[in-house]
């Protein structure tokens, strides 16, 4: 099997793999970075965001061959704490039930945040849809958006981007 | 002092293996992931550690494990539990190791399900708290030489108040844990607690926001192997031969077998695992196997042709389960009656996270899971009646749960994986795809309901029938049901609501069903509510009464449900008039979990489509543990109950589920999310009630309540699509 190099939180892993692998089986099982979850295969669910050169894409249907050369983030990567303005607005809502889905609906609301600093209910909506909570989360997850917008934007000189700096 | 706690430290450690903190985190369920393995070890704190009650155990260092006996799958055990001990212990939850419990004796029965975990457990782990207090302070004016009621306990710390004399919890550990456990040991009063009552942050949240909490799917043991398995999506169809020539050549594929997948420990479905050591090969091995399955008739089946059969059935009288006063005769001297039949769908419990299951058939005969399941008790229940094994040589490491719903109180996955792993002698990950998940059930029953009711000249509610038409979930779990008894749990609350109703007749109609049915978040209040409370609805719409008054005049007792509804009526506005082309609609449904009742506001979109906007939702409990995971579990009840009434079910042609992923099985997103807010009725009182079920059943009726109100259109079917009302 050919070799595979991937960038994912700025460490580099090389393994042996199908170069038509999804990236979430390269993440999971050969990175062994758990975080980024399983749901659906399809990109329907959002479980697996991670980001992509900072963009958010959905791991399940993505090739790790395509993913050779660009920067991964997942989301043991977006602090190196558990800190992200987004993580502290999750705690302070207390969003995640079973907190399955949660890696992914993080990953998607840091992605909006980094475009759209102080985005309405309306925009949330637009941005967040691609990530299924099945717990029932959603009015939670809208007002913890919110609370990370003004975290942030109490802090404007800390830079919150995608991946660690 | 000093000298001798050190001492007694040391010869503590070297008794427990436990060498500070760091090493005992590394062995702790749910906690961190660090590096690529997940490391699970072996829990030997029942023959380590100094033990207080079965779940406390107290180190020298002063670190306390708290063992959580209920599995946690969102609803809140991990914090509620502990801190009902952590409340009585008079120690923070902060520092506290949290561990979930294996299946032991020593624990009971450890489920998760029918909203019982806290109202179950909360005046024993009260006084499992309580009991450790005490033997703490009994400890402490035992070294002291004073008398034991001049100490209190705060902090983690024993006090002698009249000296200001401290000794922690972790100095008087090993002299507490010599002493008898008191029978009854004071509680504390309510005005005195800091964890009970108050919304408390669960400390499972911080893993879960930063991917490290360890779910069944994450788990990975040293030479492990990963399975992907084909089953037919057909129920019953057998293997008649299996091509693997193309599996085996896919890349990292090591071997495939044979496997069996038991339902309710007595269904048998044969599947194809294809074994490698990596979980995208296994896939790819699947999907090149060329299976012969013999349907055996079972491809026949389809949900139209069932649904006939239902309407046929609601025509024949069943089973009487409930009589009050003289049905017969009051609906025949009604001023008015009605007749309608209410329908509702299969429907998937769909958990985010995808069945799976870690097991290790080891060369002793023992075998070893890790798994994501509702409860350990059944894990190790279902294990030996498959394998025939005693329940000592079944080993279970509960994993958070991503996602329950009454799906993981099934235990067939885990010994599929089981059986994997004693063919092939070697641990194994299995992995079901969201395919598998979606077709291969067990599916939540459809129920019908055939509803008669008749008013008497003022209005009121002279007569009502209820009868339940439906496949009979005690039938799908067991070999031995007897159709000339009815079902219990298919006629859950028809004949428990409180409305003062004089002359009741409530029947069940069993009908025969092959495919694997079990229960499902809230159970058939699920589906009986939305017939109950709409047709209450229908009843007050032909009395020409207001839905909510006409209800409040049919309790003129006291009761839980009468209050309710002044709460509800008051936290809604319900008499605040609603924008042009807006509705509202009322329903409560009680039952085995508890008590709910909500009102749903809708609002007709220029499209025609109709909008939920907002719900309102009145829990009553008797007392409350955490409000605002209350309030959490109520706002997941209302969003599971609009999936289950509005997307798309599960139907069957063919033999098979036709819905197979998230795209043609839909759930809610977060544009579709109301604005949902709870009110909690905690006023004391003896009854605790649930929480993770009470908040679904009423929102399917009061929605569809609410459509009536906005649009004139009732309607009796479910699912019901919005965009096309």
């Amino acid at each position: 099997m050919p070799s595979i190099n991937l960038s994912i939180n700025n460490k580099q892993y090389s393994f042996d793999a199908d170069p038509q692998m999804p990236l979430l089986w390269a993440i999971r099982d050969f990175a062994g970075l758990k975080g980024t979850k399983f749901g659906c295969g399809i990109s329907q669910c959002g479980a697996c965001t991670v980001h992509l050169d900072g963009k958010p894409i959905r791991s399940c249907s993505f090739p790790v061959s395509a993913a050779a050369g660009h920067k991964i983030t997942t989301i043991e990567g977006i602090s190196a704490n558990g800190d992200h303005p987004v993580q502290q607005a999750w705690i302070d809502m207390q969003v995640p039930q079973c907190g399955y889905c949660q890696s992914g609906q993080i990953m998607s609301a840091v992605a909006l945040l980094v475009n759209n600093p102080k985005p309405t209910d309306e925009a949330i909506n637009t941005a967040m849809q691609v990530n299924i909570c099945r717990c029932g989360t959603y009015q939670r997850i809208r007002k913890a958006i919110h609370r990370a917008a003004d975290i942030m934007a109490a802090e404007p000189k800390k830079a919150f981007g995608a991946t660690i700096k | 002092m000093k000298t001798a706690a050190k001492i007694h430290r040391r010869q503590f450690l070297k008794m427990t293996g436990i060498s500070g903190t760091g090493l005992f985190l590394g062995l702790t369920y749910g906690l961190e992931a660090t590096g690529k393995v997940v490391k699970i070890a072996k829990w030997h704190g029942a023959e380590g550690s100094v033990s207080l009650t079965p779940y406390i155990f107290i180190e020298s260092s002063g670190q306390i494990t708290i063992m959580n006996p209920r599995p946690e799958m969102g609803q809140g055990t991990f914090q509620a539990l502990p801190g009902i001990i952590a409340d009585e212990l008079e120690i923070s939850l902060d520092n506290v190791i949290i561990r979930q419990t294996s299946g032991e004796k020593q624990f009971d029965r450890q489920v998760s399900g029918g909203s019982r975990s806290v109202r179950g457990n909360y005046v024993l782990l009260r006084k499992v708290g309580a009991s450790a207090r005490e033997m703490l302070k009994k400890a402490a004016s035992d070294k002291w030489k004073v008398p034991v009621e001049e100490c209190y306990a705060e902090e983690g710390k024993i006090f002698h108040r009249p000296t200001g004399r401290n000794l922690s919890y972790g100095e008087l550990a090993e002299a507490a844990s010599k002493l008898d456990v008191p029978k009854d040991p004071p509680l504390k009063d309510p005005k005195d607690f800091k964890i009970i009552g108050k919304s408390a942050h669960r400390p499972d949240i911080k893993m879960k926001i930063a991917g490290k909490a360890i779910f069944g799917i994450d788990v990975e043991v040293p030479d492990m192997v990963y399975a992907s398995v084909e089953r037919s999506p057909v129920f019953g169809s057998k293997i008649i031969s299996f091509d693997d020539s193309a599996a085996k050549k896919i890349n990292g594929v090591l071997q495939v077998i044979k496997a069996e997948r038991v339902v309710f420990g007595k269904t048998h479905y044969e599947g194809v695992a294809v074994i490698a050591n990596n979980y995208w090969s296994a896939l790819q091995g699947r999907k090149a196997l060329k299976i012969d399955w013999d349907h055996q008739g079972f491809d026949k089946f389809n949900s139209n042709d069932y649904e006939n059969k239902l309407r046929e059935l609601a025509k024949s009288d069943g089973l009487v389960v409930f009589k009050q006063g003289d049905f017969d005769k009051a609906i025949s001297e009604s001023t008015s009656t009605i007749e309608s039949l209410y329908e509702t769908p299969m429907v998937s419990h769909s958990t985010m996270e995808p069945m799976n299951c870690v097991a290790h058939w080891k060369p002793d005969g023992t075998v070893e899971v890790w798994v994501s399941s509702q409860g350990p008790t059944l894990i190790k229940d279902e294990l030996s009646k498959v394998f025939g094994i005693p329940q000592d040589n079944i080993k279970v490491n509960i994993m958070f749960n991503g996602g329950g719903f009454g799906r993981r109180l099934q235990s067939d996955y885990a010994s599929e994986a089981a059986g994997i792993s004693k063919a092939i002698g070697k641990p194994v990950k299995v992995i079901w795809t969201r395919e598998d998940d979606t077709q291969l059930g067990p599916f939540r029953p459809m129920t019908f309901s055939a509803m008669k009711g008749g008013l008497d000249a003022n209005g009121k509610i002279l007569a009502f029938q209820h009868k339940v038409v439906s496949p009979s979930l005690s039938a799908s779990r067991s070999a031995t049901y007897d159709q000339s008894k009815p079902d219990g749990s298919m006629i859950e609350g028809i004949s428990e609501q409180k409305y003062e109703i004089p002359n009741m007749k409530n029947h069940y109609v069993y009908a025969e069903f092959q495919i694997p049915i079990s229960a499902w978040r809230s159970v058939t209040s699920s589906t009986l509510a939305f017939a109950h409370e709409c047709f209450i609805d229908e009843l007050a719409v032909k009395a020409k009464k207001d839905p909510l008054t006409f209800r409040q005049e049919m309790l003129t007792k006291d009761s839980d449900t009468k209050k309710l509804f002044t709460r509800l009526r008051e936290f809604s506005n319900w008499d605040k008039p609603l924008p042009a082309g807006w509705g509202r609609g009322v329903a409560q449904y009680e039952f085995f979990a508890g008590l709910c009742g909500q009102v749903v506001e809708v609002s007709k979109q220029p499209n025609g489509s109709v909008r939920i906007e907002k719900v309102y939702a009145v829990i009553d409990l008797g007392t409350v543990v955490n409000p605002d995971n209350v309030k959490a579990q109520v706002e997941g009840g209302i969003v599971m109950g609009i999936v289950a009434a509005t997307k798309d079910g599960i139907r069957f042609d063919k033999g098979q589920a036709i819905q197979t992923n998230f795209h043609n099985n839909r759930m809610m997103r977060i544009n579709e999310m109301p604005v949902v807010e709870v009110d909690i009725i905690a006023d004391g009182g003896p009854t605790i009630k649930g929480v993770g079920e009470p908040g679904l059943p009423p929102l399917a009726p009061a929605l569809c309540n609410a459509i009536y109100a906005c649009t004139g259109k009732r309607v009796r079917k479910l699912p019901v699509d919005l965009n096309k009302i």
